[in-house]
C-alpha cells in the first residue's frame, strides 16, 4: 500500500489529488477503525476489570486513539495524498498541542501539592 | 542570448512557490477549511487538556464505567457500561464512511450516488444527535447539570466505598461541568455539520455542482464532517474509557 500511495503522491500534479480513495480502500479503513474500537472495548470490559488500578491501561487507550486519528486524517480526510507542503502546514502546528499537554500536566501536579498544603492549613 | 534568458525565466516559474498557481495544489476554499479545522483542533484540545489537568489534580473522580452504565431509551438501567456510547461511536464512524463514499461518487460526477450517500450521512448525524440527547437527558434526571450534582445517596453509586462526601461532591461538579461543556461543544459541531450537509445536499439536488462541473464542495463539507468524527474519537476515549 505504501509504495502505491507514494507513486500517487509523486504523480499528483498529473493525476489531480483525487486518486487516493477507492471504495475498497474506504471499506478497509472502516474495518480498521471498527477493529480498533473493538480492541478498546475488549480492554475496557475484559482486561481492565482484572487489573484494578493498573497504570498501563490508559496508555493503551491513548495509543489506539492516536492510531484511529491517523487513519481518519490520512485516508478519510485524504491528507496523506496531498502535497507535502500542505501536510506539514497542518501537522506541524499540532505539535504545539503537545506543549500544552506538558505544561498543564506539570501544572496539575502543582495543584495537587497546593491542595494538600491548603487543606493542612485549614 | 535572448533564448537563454527565456529559459531561465521559465525555470524559475516552474517551482511550486514562484507564483501563478497554488503551491499546495488545493483549491482555496479547501485549504481554508483545513486551516479552520486546525484552529478548531486547538479549541478542542484546550478543552480536553483542561479536563485532563483538572482530573489529574483531583483526589478522586467519578468512575466512568459506573456513571455510564445504562442504555438510555431502554429499560436497561445498569450493568451495561460502554454499550450506548459504543452505539454512538458506531453511528458516527458509519456516517463518516458514507461521507467518504459521497466524496468518491462526486469525483465520478455521479449525482444520484452523491445524493444518496449524503442523505445517509445526514441520517447518521441526526441519529447521533438523538443518542446524545437521550444521554444528556439521562444524566440530567440523575441530577447532573452545569453547577448541579445529584444527592449524596446517588453520588455514592459512582465512587468506591469510603470516599469522603466533600471530595465526591467537588469532583462530581467538575465532571458535570466538563462533560456537558465538551460533549455539548462537540454536539454543536455535529449539529452545524448536519445543517451544512443538508444545505449542500439541496445544492446537489438542484444541480448547482453539476452546472459547476465539480463536486469539490462535497469534499470541503466532508473534511468538516470527518473532523467531527475525529474529535468524537478523542472525547470517547477521555470521557468513557480512561
Amino acid at each position: 500500500m505504501s509504495s502505491e500511495t507514494a507513486t500517487i503522491h509523486h504523480d499528483d500534479a498529473a493525476h489531480g489529488e483525487h486518486e487516493g480513495m477507492t471504495k475498497k480502500r474506504i471499506l478497509n479503513v472502516f474495518y480498521i477503525l471498527l477493529g480498533i474500537t473493538a480492541v478498546e472495548f475488549f480492554v475496557a470490559l475484559v482486561i481492565a476489570p482484572k487489573h484494578p488500578g493498573a497504570l498501563w491501561i490508559n496508555p493503551i487507550y491513548i495509543v489506539l486513539t492516536l492510531v484511529k486519528a491517523f487513519y481518519i486524517i490520512a485516508y478519510f480526510m485524504h491528507l496523506k495524498f496531498e502535497k507535502m507542503g500542505l501536510i506539514m502546514a497542518i501537522v506541524l502546528p499540532v505539535l504545539f498541542i503537545i506543549g500544552l499537554i506538558l505544561v498543564l500536566t506539570n501544572e496539575s501536579h502543582y495543584w495537587i501539592e497546593l491542595r494538600r498544603a491548603l487543606s493542612s492549613l485549614l | 542570448m535572448s533564448t537563454v534568458v527565456t529559459q531561465q525565466v521559465d525555470e524559475v516559474k516552474s517551482t511550486p512557490w514562484s507564483g501563478g498557481r497554488s503551491p499546495f495544489n488545493v483549491e482555496y476554499g479547501k485549504m481554508m477549511m483545513w486551516f479552520f479545522l486546525l484552529s478548531d483542533a486547538f479549541t478542542f484540545s484546550s478543552l480536553l487538556i483542561s479536563y485532563g489537568a483538572l482530573r489529574f489534580s483531583a483526589p478522586v473522580w467519578p468512575t466512568p464505567s459506573l456513571v455510564f452504565q445504562s442504555v438510555p431509551g431502554t429499560s436497561i438501567e445498569s450493568g451495561a457500561p460502554l454499550v450506548f456510547v459504543g452505539l454512538m461511536t458506531l453511528i458516527l464512524i458509519l456516517s463518516s464512511v458514507t461521507m467518504v463514499l459521497a466524496v468518491e461518487a462526486g469525483h465520478r460526477n455521479a449525482k444520484k450516488e452523491v445524493i444518496w450517500w449524503m442523505v445517509g450521512t445526514i441520517i447518521g448525524g441526526v441519529m447521533f444527535l438523538s443518542c446524545q440527547a437521550l444521554e444528556w437527558n439521562h444524566l440530567f434526571h440523575e441530577g447532573f447539570w452545569w453547577s448541579r450534582i445529584p444527592d449524596a445517596k446517588t453520588l455514592q453509586e459512582f465512587f468506591k466505598e469510603g470516599v469522603p462526601l466533600s471530595q465526591q461532591q467537588m469532583s462530581s461538579q467538575q465532571f458535570a461541568n466538563l462533560f456537558f461543556t465538551i460533549t455539548g461543544f462537540h454536539g454543536f459541531h455535529v449539529f452545524s455539520g448536519v445543517i451544512i450537509n443538508i444545505i449542500i445536499t439541496v445544492n446537489v439536488l438542484i444541480g448547482t455542482y453539476a452546472k459547476r462541473g465539480s463536486y469539490l464542495m462535497i469534499e470541503k463539507v466532508g473534511l468538516y464532517w470527518h473532523f467531527v468524527d475525529l474529535v468524537w474519537v478523542f472525547v470517547f476515549t477521555f470521557f468513557y474509557l480512561v
